[in-house]
């Protein structure tokens, strides 16, 4: 058979998290900690199906009217008008105004992409968008597929282990004008690190002075906090002071729905007839790319979003794995102190959501890994989804231990 | 945007207790962006899109009021009593998936470990070379569409400039994929309205005009709108141009069971090339032959002449769909691995698919012989010729207007019909649209 036309494609580079998976995978200590996963566990460290997910779904496959025919392309239209309504609230004046376009996009990713696609065709603003740093791995990757020049502002600071709310602030009065502005509306993946209320009113400010276009990735609504209203703060304050702005909603995190690859992408923009233009074209972006969204998860968030009692269910749900976490980080914040970990730890505790960014150098990770079989990415984040209350102690130790020695 | 509607979104304030002082630190907000004038919209220039040609017609067809309406749009199966079909098979899946009570965790970005097995022995067979010797890529994706598209940005990145040849006609989204991933696309000859069949010569000349190296999209079966299909002699000399011109084909399989009723035997054109030793890449459609339409399940393969390069090339693929969706829905591949994984149920399957495709043939007769009574003078023979789930009737953009506005009979401008959306019982009235249409516009 003749050579492979494909000889020359490079073998892409390896899932840096994927690797640790697979290490911790092959590690037989029975001491073995995984706090590289990026999904919710249980005390167990069991994967978990909401209640209020799996009635959902025994619902929808009971239901004869429901079916597999194709959604429409912006996916199921009370999907779209609900999921708007949770991010930006009931009483909100864009939503009450028919200023937004809505559609339902696969998860997160989906959303941003279609979104970044419809920004590279339509938007008149120069074609740059600008993310933290850091931000999630695959935010680069996304918009620089979309054709846009991706660059970077101060976020995170390493001493205070917080917020560089200064830098943040001069990098986005620094950006060009009418530039695209990703901001985390909760939870900051993977730093932890949330700006205040009255911070989020500094952005709003920078980003009117500069005419920035705001896009929101919005994947943890109800997870950080518990309250899901809280968590949308951010994106209310944005909203409500009249931008036209993009949001890109996850249901992964808040309803366990992960693998159905459940999210929503709302345009808001200035007037009701331009939103619907704004639709159309939203439509045909996802033909292009996969025709029209998957129907079962959609169909199961819908019905929890529309039925008081499965809503219920939900919200409780919800706070429940938010309660967790929070306990887990004062329970962590608290063996370290028992332990003696040198340093001032206070920021386990004010960083909010899944992850959580200690501080810990390479070489300190290291030694997690190597001595302690505790596998976390090189940047010192680790999931506080992937800690249960026994092992606190274990973590406390190798913490300090990694500190002090390496 | 009103100051009034700002301040009422903001949220209860807390009677006591230092969260309170930072929600009351809000109130001053709704007075602060006052003080900001709304930028000027930049998206008030965004146009209208163009209605869909094909999931347009759904929509168009969703919003008539009249009894008589019936879609032939788009290509979803329906029963003779016109309602949307899931198959008995998928249903015992999902009922066993709830049983099991499996979690929803993340699938790989490649998909579906068992899902990818049962998808590449579906189209090759189990006992291919090509799998035996882990030539095959499999990336689980987005059903046809979605596949098609990695495939496109693959071909794009690694084979820059190169031009991506599909048939004339062809399906209507073929080529806004192809061009919104950044690839070139040119028409061969295919499609002859004289003898309503294949233009095989001329198909074969343009395929040799090409330049070498070119991306051929080719039709696994069922051709879509077309439903002409070239024979087995003629797909073996198509492998000859392929080969010498060092063209990379690239299957579109949406159809596998619904050309013959078969799904081995549908899958022949595929498996020829790997006989011939040809590399090329296939997307492969669950849609209508499981009838998991909505759930979007597919894959995206590349059969190649070496296991590093599967390996390579599938490391690629898995970057480009890391950066659309990061990882495919898992439900509908877990349906699929059911029912493929249990020889029970691919026995069902089998036969429902048999059933599906037999009512279509059956549509097809039942329209054939109605036509001929109505104008027994014109040939309507393409009807019975025509493989598949769609008749391509020939009809221009004007009859094709007339089928909707006076009979209510939904279709794509290019005149294709999907029979799957006919019942046995409106084949009459549907002649008498058609007669009509042909003879007075």
């Amino acid at each position: 058979m003749a050579a492979s036309r494909f000889l020359e494609v490079p073998q892409a580079p390896p899932d840096a998290i994927l690797g640790i998976s697979e290490a911790f995978k092959a590690d037989n200590s029975p001491q073995k900690m995984n706090l590289g996963v990026g999904a919710y566990r249980d005390e167990e460290g069991k994967p978990v199906v909401l209640g209020a997910v799996r009635e959902a779904e025994r619902r929808v496959l009971e239901d004869p009217t429901e079916n597999k025919e194709y959604l429409g392309m912006g996916g199921i239209p009370e999907f779209c008008r609900l999921s708007a309504r949770m991010a930006f609230g009931e009483g909100s004046a864009a939503l009450r105004e028919g200023r937004n376009a809505t559609i339902q996009g696969l998860s997160g990713t989906g959303c941003l992409r279609v979104g970044g696609e419809f920004l590279s065709r339509f938007y008149p603003g120069p074609k740059i968008v600008l993310i933290p740093t850091p931000s999630w791995a695959n935010h680069r990757a996304i918009f620089e597929r979309c054709g846009m020049q991706v660059q970077q502002y101060r976020y995170y600071k390493a001493d205070t282990r917080g917020l560089d709310f200064e830098g943040m602030i001069e990098d986005i009065k620094a950006a060009p004008e009418g530039a695209i502005l990703l901001l985390h509306a909760c939870a900051h993946n993977p730093t932890g690190v949330d700006p205040t209320p009255e911070q989020w009113q500094g952005i709003l400010d920078a980003a009117l002075a500069k005419k920035l276009l705001v896009f929101f990735d919005s994947a943890y609504q109800g997870f950080a906090s518990g309250d899901l209203d809280r968590d949308g703060y951010s994106i209310r304050l944005f909203c409500d002071a009249g931008l036209e702005l993009l949001l890109a909603q996850s249901f992964a995190k808040n309803m366990g729905l992960y693998g159905e690859r459940v999210g929503a992408l709302t345009v808001i923009v200035g007037d009701s007839a331009a939103a619907k233009k704004v639709e159309s074209q939203l439509k045909i972006t996802a033909r292009q790319m996969y025709s029209n969204p998957p129907r079962h998860g959609a169909s199961i968030a819908t019905r929890i979003l529309a039925d008081p009692q499965l809503y219920a269910q939900w919200k409780v749900e919800l706070k429940g794995m938010a309660d967790r976490i929070l306990t887990m980080r004062q329970q962590l914040y608290q063996a370290l102190q028992e332990v003696g970990a040198p340093g001032d730890w206070g920021h386990i505790l004010r960083q909010i959501g899944m992850f959580s960014y200690t501080g810990l150098t390479k070489a300190q990770v290291e030694n997690m890994t190597n001595k302690w079989h505790v596998y976390m990415t090189f940047d010192g984040r680790i999931s506080m989804a992937g800690l249960s209350s026994s092992k606190c102690g274990y973590l406390a130790q190798a913490m300090k231990d990694s500190v002090e020695n390496c | 945007m009103s100051l009034a509607a700002a301040k009422g979104t903001r949220p209860q304030q807390a009677a006591c207790c230092g969260a309170a002082r930072r929600w009351r630190r809000r109130a001053p907000v709704a007075v602060h962006a006052a003080a900001q004038v709304q930028t000027a919209s930049r998206l008030d220039a965004v146009e209208q899109a163009p209605p869909d040609p094909i999931l347009g017609v759904s929509e168009a067809f969703k919003k008539d009021t009249s009894p008589d309406k019936l879609n032939l749009g788009v290509g979803a199966y329906r029963t003779e009593e016109l309602q949307p079909y899931v198959l008995k098979v998928v249903r015992k899946a999902e009922e066993r998936m709830l049983a099991k009570d499996e979690n929803k965790e993340y699938l790989p970005i490649e998909g579906l470990a068992s899902f990818r097995q049962a998808t590449v022995e579906l189209l090759l067979g189990a006992d291919s070379p090509a799998i035996q010797e882990g030539r095959v890529a499999v990336l689980q994706s987005l059903s046809g569409t979605g596949s098609l598209r990695v495939g496109a940005e693959f071909i794009a990145k690694f084979m820059p400039g190169t031009v991506a040849y599909i048939s004339r006609p062809t399906w209507g989204n073929h080529k806004n994929i192809f061009a919104d991933a950044g690839v070139e696309w040119r028409e061969y000859s295919y499609f002859d309205p004289e003898s309503i069949g294949l233009d095989f010569e001329g198909m074969l000349a343009d395929l040799q005009a090409a330049p070498d190296g070119s991306v051929v999209l080719l039709h696994g079966c069922a051709h879509n709108p077309t439903g002409v299909d070239p024979t087995k002699e003629q797909w073996a000399r198509i492998a000859d141009v392929l080969q010498a011109k060092g063209h990379l084909p690239f299957f579109d399989v949406a159809y596998q069971g619904f050309a013959t009723g078969s799904l081995e035997e549908d899958a022949f054109a595929p498996r020829y090339f790997v006989e011939r030793g040809l590399e090329f890449a296939v997307a492969q459609s669950y849609s209508k032959n499981l009838g998991l339409y909505a759930e979007r399940v597919g894959a995206m393969s590349f059969v190649l002449s070496e296991a590093g390069a599967a390996q390579r090339v599938l490391s690629q693929m898995k970057r480009i769909a890391r950066a659309i969706y990061s990882n495919p829905p898992v439900h509908g591949a877990r349906i699929v691995a059911e029912v493929v994984g249990s020889e029970e149920m691919f026995g069902e399957w089998k036969g429902e698919m048999e059933m599906m495709a037999g009512r279509i043939k059956g549509v097809r007769q039942d329209l054939y012989d109605a036509l001929v009574e109505i104008n027994p003078d014109k040939d309507w023979s393409f009807v019975l010729k025509q493989i598949g789930m769609f008749t391509f009737t020939g009809m221009t953009p004007q009859q094709c207007d007339n089928m909707t506005n006076k009979w209510h009979v939904y279709m794509t401008k290019d005149g294709r019909l999907s029979l799957a959306g006919l019942s046995s019982a409106k084949a009459a009235y549907l002649a008498r649209a058609i007669d009509d249409s042909v003879r007075n516009y």
